[in-house]
């Protein structure tokens, strides 16, 4: 079979269209997730640090600066998980469905 | 054999040439300590172990895909590993803990923007990358494009950042093993040339993946021993640790908050997009991603890289802070027993005082050989991507068009190794005594505004046309080199000017939006039968992104 059916099956399968559109909402909606608190962080290092002064214990010395930067940290590798193990399982399942059909 | 006996060699008349340069003298702020013998002698077992692993790995390299890209067959936890190997340099160890001593939170929030990108290079990159690439980031920016054009700006692309990431490593290498192991400095610098060819050189991607893997982990594990040990001495508790601080630290209370280095929103934001997309156009990182089988190991590559990074960078902060109240109070620690006057060895020295005062002279020399493996590993890696760029794209793709025969391309990477680490040692020497830390900002600069534009919009955009591609990469290119110049770090700290001339020290603001709006405006005003074909060709690139269709495969003889 040429390549150029193979294309236009696989392109024909709602399946892929289902594919891309789910895999692309969910890497734009995890980006989002990761990246605006990072930058609304930035904004507020650089504009207002007074906010992050209030300690996280009274009497301590840790403020809740520290907290949300490990938070930051933490939860960007907690997302990288989310999405490999949605895409390891749900997108390549999709996908080798999406290839088994079209070489058939 | 006889080409391993020749390329030694050359390596000989490296050493000979380099000896000629060879005179006594120090960094700024850096001086020769005496001879320790102890961080040497652990050193040298990790020099051992890899050069076995050299040679394992130099009967497996076979083909041009064992080469590149060791065959393919790294499994997603190896490379998450040597990819965060390749991330965390010494640099990173020394300048972060140095970074929280000195400054507190600013510290912490510059660990952030260095983290921040990985995420994001996996939504929106690692498996793409995998589908569409076979040894080079240049596969995928001229997948549809002009070959000789595109592969060649890419390699050269490719081989910029590389260049002036090596200096900025070499130059490092110097100075911290004349401090650590009391070596001299040029005598390090060859050392660590010399050994960075054998690796690439016999050993190509495999070799450079495992002594990747064996840094990050003695770089984790020392690291971890550490904060451990630092911790025990408050009773695990990161309040006493902070309380301690604050009260002996000259900034008080306001170390818990940012402070001056961020203060420009501009500059930050800057520094910012930099970090995080400059991070996703580095040629060693990208090159990463084509050692694994497939998309899924690609994307498990991220998600252990991504977790042992940010692991490694919580880890130095609570070194730096620790060091505040541990060091800092130590007159042991500062010239002339001056508490609070300058420390021994510079300014990015905390985290190697630490481990001495915490682990005695045994655990200084354990860290003092990680550090120095950590700088032999980073350069390997680097090496590698350059000799790919020349051998694979240059030489192969652009000067024999695909036709090279496989064992004249493998002696050309082999050239190419030797090439580069006779480059890399002769610059390490040039640059002995330069401030290089504008170097890093001249990395990050290409790598976001000339390697990224293209990588992305290759991958995304259909109408990406060869024209806007080179007048986009044109333009990132000599914006990011001309603004870094024009920069406080180049213009009044290198060429000594009063004022500069741009505000910032990072330029991705203006380069990396430069070069996407060219980009866009070259290809969009393209109406050539050519850019007509490279559009139909998207098709084909996309489907093949989108599923694997087609991918190379895990072995390729």
């Amino acid at each position: 079979m040429s390549q150029k059916s193979i294309h236009d099956r696989i392109r024909q399968n709602p399946k892929f269209a289902e594919l891309v559109s789910k895999r692309t909402a969910f890497a734009v909606l995890l980006t989002l997730i990761v990246l605006v608190p990072y930058y609304t962080f930035m904004f507020f290092v650089s504009m207002k640090p007074q906010v992050f002064a209030s300690t996280l214990s009274e009497g301590g010395v840790l403020t809740i600066g520290w907290l949300i930067a490990a938070v930051l940290v933490a939860g960007g590798w907690i997302t990288t998980g989310i999405y490999v193990n949605r895409a390891n399982g749900e997108f390549d399942r999709l996908t080798s469905e999406i290839l088994s059909e079209a070489s058939k | 054999m006889k080409r391993y006996a020749q390329t030694f060699a050359v390596a000989l008349l490296a050493l000979a040439s380099c000896a000629a340069f060879a005179g006594p003298g120090g960094i700024e702020g850096v001086e020769k300590q005496p001879v320790n013998v102890s961080a040497i002698a652990m050193f040298l077992v990790f020099v051992a172990a890899t050069l076995g692993i050299t040679k394992w790995a130099a009967g497996k390299t076979k083909s041009t895909a064992d080469f590149y890209t060791a065959g393919g067959g790294i499994t997603g936890f190896q490379n998450g590993l040597a990819i965060a190997g390749d991330y965390m340099s010494a640099a990173t160890l020394l300048g972060l803990t140095s970074m929280v001593y000195f400054k507190g939170f600013d510290g912490f929030v510059y660990a952030v923007c260095f983290f921040i990108g990985w995420p994001v290079i996996l939504f929106l990159i690692a498996e793409r990358l995998r589908n569409l690439g076979r040894f080079t980031f240049a596969d995928i920016a001229s997948y549809r494009l002009d070959q000789n054009r595109i592969r060649t700006f890419a390699a050269i692309g490719s081989l910029t950042v590389v260049c002036f990431y090596l200096i900025v490593q070499m130059v490092g290498a110097g100075q911290l093993i004349q401090l650590l192991f009391g070596l001299e400095y040029n005598m390090a610098v060859v050392a660590v040339g010399i050994l960075m060819m054998v690796y690439v050189t016999f050993g190509g991607m495999t070799a450079t993946t495992w002594v990747q893997i064996i840094k990050a982990c003695l770089l984790l594990g020392g690291g971890i021993t550490l904060m451990l040990l630092t911790l025990s001495q408050f009773g695990f508790s990161l309040e006493a640790l902070f309380g301690k601080a604050v009260q002996t630290h000259k900034a008080g209370a306001k170390l818990m908050l940012p402070g001056s280095l961020m203060a420009d929103p501009i500059s930050a934001f800057s520094l910012t997009l930099g970090l995080v997309f400059g991070t996703a156009g580095l040629p060693h990182i990208m090159m990463r991603f084509f050692t694994v089988p497939n998309a899924k190991e690609a994307r498990k590559s991220v998600f252990y890289a991504t977790g042992f990074i940010g692991l490694f960078f919580l880890v130095t902060i609570i070194l730096g802070a620790g060091a505040i109240t541990i060091v800092g109070t130590n007159p042991a620690f500062f010239e002339g027993g001056n508490v609070g006057g300058k420390l021994i060895g510079g300014g990015n020295m905390p985290v190697m005082h630490l481990a001495k005062a915490v682990g005695g002279d045994i655990f200084l020399g354990f860290l003092s050989a990680v550090a120095f493996a950590t700088i032999l590993a980073v350069v390997s890696g680097l090496a590698l991507a350059g000799a790919s760029a020349i051998s694979h794209d240059l030489y192969a793709r652009v000067i024999k068009k695909g036709q090279a025969k496989p064992a004249d391309e493998l002696r050309v990477t082999r050239i190419a190794s030797v090439g580069l680490g006779i480059t890399a040692i002769g610059l390490g020497i040039a640059f002995k005594d330069q401030n290089v830390l504008f170097l890093v900002a001249l990395a990050f600069g290409v790598a976001s505004s000339v390697n990224f534009p293209v990588l992305i919009l290759s991958m995304y955009w259909k109408g990406l046309t060869t024209r806007g591609a080179l007048w986009g990469g044109l333009a990132g290119l000599f914006s990011s080199v001309g603004l870094v110049v024009l920069s406080p770090a180049v213009w009044v700290k290198v060429l000594g000017n009063a004022k500069p001339i741009f505000p910032y020290d990072h330029p991705a603001i203006i380069s990396m939006t430069l070069a996407f709006v060219i980009t866009w405006l070259m290809s969009v005003t393209d109406k050539s039968a050519r850019a007509a074909n490279e559009a139909a060709a998207f098709e084909e690139q996309y489907i093949r992104a989108q599923t694997g269709l087609g991918a190379a495969g895990a072995h390729d003889h």
